[in-house]
């Protein structure tokens, strides 16, 4: 898989989420993914996004924009948060410890092609997700 | 008739834009005795989770106030996104424009009007 760039933005304020959603929609239509595709997958960040600062304390996303065989928008969310006790219980539509609708995480997965957690209590979650063109 | 309020989301609003969006719409429908609101969402290009419980709490919120919220120019890439993302809507009233949520809007008060009498659950 080649990697075409990679850049990583701070997601500390509520307001890096707003630019967040930003760059991914820009990354998104220069990989000349559909408005349904680029929907998707900003909607997808807008929630891993808001959950790297709501529940890990705030992080980071690294974005890849990849190409051969496919063309695609990788995204990872890393924090040095409290972490994950239950991965599957966080994953269930409807659970939640913030005050949301528990529909970050497993939205995030249905929006994505693929999709990836790791989280250690006490150390932290990374989330990685991938939309394919 | 009643009066309506016609609120037009037009920048791509962070958080806490979002809630201060949603106290003063509400504080505005019962200052003004509103008797709809009408949301035009039509330049936002997504609705996460967030927003969409926004729109949830306004039309909840709104009811309370004895009046009826409708929510009109969702985009079909948003619409298609917020159904993948697991979000129902339920409790909210949509129409594709301004002109059909006005109408939405109308035969809505004019009913609850006729309505008036029933008993509340």
């Amino acid at each position: 898989m080649a990697l075409l760039s990679t850049e990583t933005l701070p997601i500390r304020a509520e307001i890096d989420v707003v630019t967040a959603r930003r760059r991914v929609r820009d990354l998104a239509a220069q990989l000349g993914f559909s408005l349904v595709n680029q929907t998707k997958v900003v909607t997808a960040a807008s929630e891993l996004a808001r959950n790297t600062i709501i529940h890990g304390g705030g992080g980071s996303m690294v974005a890849e924009t990849l190409n051969g065989p496919r063309t695609g928008l990788r995204l990872t969310f890393e924090d040095n948060g409290p972490g994950i006790p239950d991965i599957e219980l966080a994953l269930r539509d409807g659970f939640t410890t913030g005050s949301g609708l528990g529909l970050g995480l497993g939205g995030a997965k249905r929006l994505a092609n693929e999709f990836e957690v790791a989280s250690r209590v006490g150390q932290g979650t990374k989330v990685t997700i991938t939309r394919w063109k | 008739m009643g009066r309506f309020l016609l609120v037009t989301i037009q920048v791509d609003m962070h958080d806490r834009l979002a809630l201060a969006l949603q106290d003063d719409l509400t504080q505005m429908i019962s200052d003004t005795e509103a008797r709809g609101v009408l949301i035009d969402i039509s330049s936002l290009e997504i609705v996460d989770s967030f927003i969409g419980r926004m729109l949830g709490n306004i039309a909840a919120m709104s009811r309370v106030l004895d009046a009826e919220t409708v929510v009109v120019g969702m985009r079909p890439a948003v619409a298609i996104t917020l159904v993948e993302l697991g979000m129902s809507f339920t409790g909210v009233r949509t129409a594709l424009n301004v002109d059909a949520g006005m109408e939405l809007l109308k035969s809505a008060v004019n009913g609850n009007k006729q309505g008036h009498g029933t008993s509340v659950h």
